[in-house]
């Protein structure tokens, strides 16, 4: 065999190493990726199904979440509002969560992150591009859950304009621009469930603790935010702008919590994801 | 085993590292925790005194009033002062909060409880000049008199009086009577108690109709007997041994009677009306000299907007300075949204700063307000939007626009008692902004007409009263009506705004509307936008619960002349503080992109040192490990030092028991773990992780590790994959032929057994035929056919200038398999060289004989250099030289029976010696 002057054997570059199209498919072909998008297919459906049983009668309950279930079934708009606001306080969570605190970890628990390193993937770069499908996989998990919802929705009740509890109706088409401009949100605030979970799936040889884990932080940060006696302080929790999307269904829509919410999302991710890279590009693998 | 070790086993040991980056993880949340629960030490001292002043119309009354007094601790000389007074029903308490913020601006702030509330003596008076405002000039003396009150003059302290609506009254009040005041600053107050009580919408001297749901709302706050919950309003009660009746509580006669008065018929006698109108500032606001700011509140039904334009326009008229603000909040609203609160608070300060303290620059006349802009999801309150324009507008705007009302006359009923009523506010209950959107306006079908513009074609921002013209008829000739605009979305909802509602008692009525004459009907005023496409509605109804409707019932015809007149202003959004945050969000955006690009450039720049070899004579060998040392952070040290180089063509077996260091050697090699000293060179490229010279190493390391999803081909595709380079360059078939698994590579992995999942990592380390091939362990759950076969594999390996890196535990593998063996103990190498030479024959042999002691004997006679006994029977001898024949030929002769004569090579020697010695093993190294 002839000696290369480069580094590498031929055709070896670290640019290409693990093409992002390379791992897309290497996650695409996991049964949990193929569960969690299914699931986010579905459950507009199973909400739709839920909603066909409870056309009978008109239960005295009343409250709040009566009037969430009225709009939801008065168009399609609202439906993929009601569809969405149920999943984000745990079911988006977890699925984000999943995506992005698993990439890493279930790969060292396989022992197949090894063989990565020493094909040699760099290590920043195999990280970056785990993190870069992992986002993708959790923006389309969430796409999934608005369009199926969307086109469910409105076949099944109509395409009307966006109704809301706290301002008036907004025709159909500025309607559509605010549900997405709420997932768009949506979007910018699970980077930080992104950011904690992959962080500690970097940590982490486990899985499940990885998850679980970015979960569990979230559910704390929920509950302290809870308590309004912590005052300021709870400005600083992860969670606290997670329900300024509502914000955009007032007329006309309120950004600033947005904005808040957002430097707040994207500063803790890029906390997370600094030290994950920090992290992992110094340490021994040992799995 | 302690529990004390256990635990120390299961806690990471103390590195240095961990021990900083411990303890500077714990000053950070104890600074964090600290900073939250450190006592702010107050900028303020209070001091509580009950002030007796002498009070009552003839100057012969002594009452006794609760107060506080809060001094700024630091302060240099005389400090200004500010009366802050309460709202009905409240205490000193309620304003500490209030009173606190303007303390630590340097204010001594005074606050009491007025007479008739909690501790303080005497009655309510409502704010009658002889008593409360009388009161209030008995504390300025008492200022005057404090050392630490600035003064203007003897008797006369510097002070601005400050108070929310019977408080605000005061301060009005109290301004009118005593030239010592200097600045007010009263807010959600009224001007005439007449028209608050009596309001009257239409343009005639009728009386109004009375607010009853507000009147019992403020003679309940009177509070006959203090029924509080708490331990706190109880102390709070009267003094002791006063006595209150039980149908007046703890209001003055006067009051009482008018109350009742109004209360039981609706229509006040004289000297009700006359008490009223002495409880108002209206009388004497005309002779306030002192600046004054006044605040209200836009969702008020209470003390609605046009009771501070009365007060404004009286105050402006004397030539003093007045300047108005309007917030969305009030009696009904609360205190609004926090933007608006901290505008109140501003302007506040501002005035005081100036007219009182002396300091700042004039406060500008402008007139700001604030208009509902959305809903925020966080706070579940109102946002509102701020606005300024130059001058007070008054109520009618600076601009009008015209709105056609279509709908005939209608007939509408009076239920008798006025029940059922429509409902439009909910009074007393307070700060439920939220009404504001889902509107609590109900209207009863047959009591009210309804009047409706078509949809307007563009925005528009009304600021002021809107007014009407109304024409009715009544069998009676009398009629009390209720007009009320409503904001109707292009669903139809229709929105109340603020609940405000125009109450018309109108008085000698003809029968026929007709013949009846039209009335101008001053609707509230409101701050509203009315949405383009939304349409104008009036309505006029004949109940409402926040008022005293007839008794009797009858039926009035309505008509609504077509003119709708709608005040506009057009004000400058005053700069919303929050519009910060996006700066801040686009710099963060900003500073993260550049920080990674800063990353990115200093990566490659990296990268590209390491694409030429640093080593160049050994640019040619494909392995020179030297002085390699590996301790972990606990302190266990794997490798102790290791130094060993592979040639291309050979089969080099690094051999040692469990736990020699093996392992942490070849997690080196592959860039998986950093070594703490030495350096190994591959192709002459010192190692780091991520050497692009890893692409010419093909590696098995401690076990396989593959997807579990896909099967055996895929999983080498997706490894071939990840490597970026030519498919072509893999070289499946001979890898796939080497993992020989036949059909079996159409599985999944999950299904493989150990030996399976074992080739087909040592295929995928072949893949595209490295030139240096590391294998842990190979033969690692093969059975022997397969061994024999993985031995040929490597040897032909390594045939074309390629080489073999083994690691095993096994002597007879590496002999067998290897050109070369490097054999390691405890991290430390004990022998290496060419198989040959370290198999060849060792200058020992072991011998099993039937009689020990006299085989001892015959060796040492024939001057071998060491006899070792070995078990039972055997020996191991040191020959020397001596040739085995002469051996066993001299132990035969002296009639020692030879059972065994093994010779001995020289790697078992060593290896067993190290097993021997070390059979314990020291963990996985």
């Amino acid at each position: 065999m002839s000696v290369t002057t480069s580094a590498g054997a031929t055709g070896y570059r670290p640019s290409r190493t693990l093409p992002i199209w390379a791992e897309v498919r290497r996650q695409a072909s996991r049964r949990r990726t193929q569960l969690a998008l299914g699931f986010m297919a579905l459950l507009p459906l199973i909400v739709l199904i839920a909603f066909e049983f409870g056309t009978g009668e008109d239960d005295e309950s009343g409250g709040a979440f009566d009037s969430l279930v009225q709009l939801a079934t008065s168009g399609g708009l609202n439906f993929a509002l009601f569809c969405l606001a149920v999943s984000t306080g745990f079911l988006l969570i977890v699925v984000v969560a999943l995506f992005c605190g698993d990439t890493v970890a279930s790969e060292a628990s396989w022992g197949s992150l090894r063989y990565l390193l020493a094909v040699p993937v760099p290590r920043a770069r195999l990280l970056a591009v785990k993190l870069i499908v992992a986002l993708g996989y959790s923006a389309l998990a969430l796409l999934t859950l608005v369009v199926t919802a969307l086109i469910a929705g409105t076949l099944r009740y109509g395409w009307h304009p966006l109704g809301s509890t706290v301002a008036a109706e907004i025709a159909p088409g500025p309607g559509l621009l605010r549900l997405f401009a709420i997932v768009g949100y949506l979007a910018v605030s699970m980077l930080v469930v992104a950011g904690l979970a992959f962080l500690l799936g970097v940590l982490t040889d486990a899985p499940l603790g990885a998850v679980g884990g970015a979960v569990m932080i979230w559910i704390l940060s929920s509950i302290l935010d809870q308590i309004t006696a912590l005052g300021t302080i709870r400005y600083l929790l992860p969670t606290h702008f997670s329900d300024a999307w509502q914000g955009l269904l007032s007329t006309p829509a309120q950004s600033d919590d947005l904005v808040k919410g957002a430097i707040s999302a994207v500063a803790y991710a890029t906390l997370c994801w600094g030290l994950a890279f920090w992290r992992f590009t110094r340490k021994d693998v040992t799995s | 085993m302690s529990w004390t070790s256990r635990l120390r086993r299961a806690l990471p040991r103390p590195s240095r590292r961990r021990i900083v980056a411990g303890s500077a993880a714990l000053v950070l949340v104890a600074g964090l925790v600290g900073w939250v629960v450190w006592p702010e030490r107050d900028a303020w001292t209070t001091q509580d005194e009950m002030i007796t002043v002498v009070t009552g119309p003839e100057r012969n009354e002594n009452v006794a009033l609760d107060a506080r007094l809060y001094l700024p601790r630091d302060r240099d000389g005389k400090v200004p002062a500010v009366l802050l007074a309460h709202g009905f029903g409240g205490t000193k308490e309620s304003v500490s909060s209030d009173a606190e913020s303007l303390a630590e601006r340097g204010y001594a702030v005074l606050t009491y409880t007025a007479q008739g509330f909690g501790r303080s003596g005497g009655q309510i008076h409502l704010n009658s000049p002889d008593y409360e405002i009388r009161d209030a000039q008995g504390l300025l003396d008492w200022l005057a008199a404090r050392p630490e009150i600035q003064t203007d003059a003897a008797g006369d302290p510097r002070v601005g009086v400050v108070g929310g609506s019977y408080g605000g009254a005061l301060a009005l009040m109290l301004a009118g009577q005593d030239p010592r005041v200097d600045a007010i600053v009263p807010s959600i107050t009224w001007n005439d108690l007449t028209n608050v009580f009596l309001p009257q919408s239409a343009d005639t001297s009728a009386t109004g109709v009375f607010k009853k749901g507000w009147a019992g709302v403020f003679f309940g706050n009177g509070g006959a007997v203090p029924t509080g919950d708490d331990a706190a309003d109880l102390a709070a009660g009267p003094p002791v041994g006063m006595t209150v009746d039980p149908a007046c509580g703890r209001f003055a006669a006067d009051v009482c009677k008018a109350y009742l008065d109004v209360a039981t018929t609706g229509d006040p006698d004289r000297s009700t009306l006359d008490l009223l109108r002495r409880s108002s500032p209206a009388a004497t606001v005309g002779q306030i000299k002192a600046p004054t700011l006044l605040v209200q509140g836009a969702v008020d039904t209470l003390f609605p907007l046009s009771e501070a334009d009365a007060n404004a326009r009286s105050i402006a008229a004397a030539g003093t300075p007045v300047r108005v603000a309007w917030f969305t909040g009030g009696h009904d609203g609360g205190a609004g949204p926090q933007s608006d609160q901290d505008r109140v608070k501003f302007l506040t300060v501002q005035w005081l700063d100036h007219y009182v303290k002396g300091e700042g620059e004039a406060p500008s006349d402008n007139f700001t307000y604030s208009r509902v802009a959305g809903f925020s999801a966080l706070d579940r309150g109102l946002v509102t939007n701020g606005y300024s324009a130059d001058a007070y507008p008054g109520l009618a705007g600076t601009g009008r626009t015209r709105l056609e009302l279509q709908g005939p006359a209608q007939p509408i009923a009076n239920p008798p008692n006025g029940n059922p009523g429509a409902i439009s506010s909910l009074p007393g209950t307070g700060g439920r902004l939220s009404q504001l959107l889902s509107g609590v306006a109900a209207d009863i079908p047959g009591q009210f007409a309804r009047f409706e513009t078509p949809p307007v074609g563009s925005a528009i921002d009304v600021v002021g009263s809107p007014t009407v013209r109304l024409r009715a008829a009544s069998p009676t000739g009398e009629a009390t009506l209720f007009v009320k605009l409503y904001d109707v979305d292009e669903s139809g909802a229709p929105t109340l705004s603020a609940g405000l509602v125009a109450p018309v008692r109108l008085t000698d009525l003809p029968a026929s509307v007709d013949e009846a004459e039209e009335r101008t009907i001053q609707l509230p005023a409101i701050v509203r936008r009315i949405e383009a496409g939304h349409t104008v509605r009036v309505v006029v109804a004949t109940t409402d619960q926040a008022f005293l409707s007839p008794v009797a019932p009858a039926t009035y015809t309505v008509q609504v002349a077509s003119a709708l007149e709608l005040p506009t202003a057009v004000g400058t959004p005053i700069a919303n503080p929050q519009t910060v945050w996006r700066y801040v969000l686009a710099g963060l955006l900003v500073a993260i992109a550049i920080g990674l690009v800063v990353v990115l450039l200093v990566r490659r720049r990296r990268l590209r040192r390491g694409q030429t070899p640093t080593v160049p004579e050994h640019a040619e060998t494909p392995l020179v490990v030297s002085g390699l040392r590996k301790a972990y952070g606990d302190g266990f040290v794997a490798v102790e030092e290791i130094s060993f180089t592979v040639q291309r063509g050979q089969v080099v077996g690094l051999l040692g028991p469990n736990g020699a260091g093996k392992t942490t050697t070849l997690r080196v090699l592959m860039g998986l773990t950093m070594p703490t000293a030495g350096e190994a060179l591959v192709f002459g490229h010192k190692l780091v992780p991520g050497s692009p010279v890893l692409s010419r190493v093909g590696a098995l390391v401690e076990g396989p590790g593959f997807l579990p999803h896909l099967t055996g081909l895929e999983n080498l595709q997706a490894y071939w994959k990840a490597t970026g380079r030519p498919w072509a360059d893999a070289r499946f078939d001979e890898a796939l032929e080497i993992a020989g698994l036949g059909d079996s590579v159409h599985r999944r992995t999950k299904k493989y057994s150990h030996g399976m999942r074992q080739r087909l990592a040592i295929a995928q380390a072949m893949l595209g035929l490295p030139e240096l091939l590391v294998l842990d362990e190979p033969t690692d759950g093969l059975d022997p056919p397969q061994i024999a076969e993985m031995r040929r594999v490597l040897k032909r390996y390594a045939t074309d200038g390629r080489a073999v890196l083994v690691s095993s535990h096994l002597l007879a593998e590496v002999e067998q398999t290897c050109t070369h063996a490097v054999v390691v103990n405890k991290g430390r190498i004990v022998a290496s060289g060419p198989v040959e030479d370290i198999v060849g024959d060792s200058p020992s042999v072991q011998l099993e004989v039937s009689d020990v002691p006299a085989a001892e004997r015959v060796l040492d006679e024939l001057g071998v250099r060491s006899v070792l006994p070995d078990g039972p029977s055997g020996l191991i001898v040191d020959m020397n030289g001596t040739p085995r024949s002469e051996v066993v030929a001299s132990l035969v002769r002296a009639g020692v029976a030879v059972d065994r004569v093994v010779p001995r090579r020289r790697l078992e020697d060593a290896f067993l010696a190290l097993v021997g010695e070390n059979s314990r093993g020291s963990g996985d190294r």
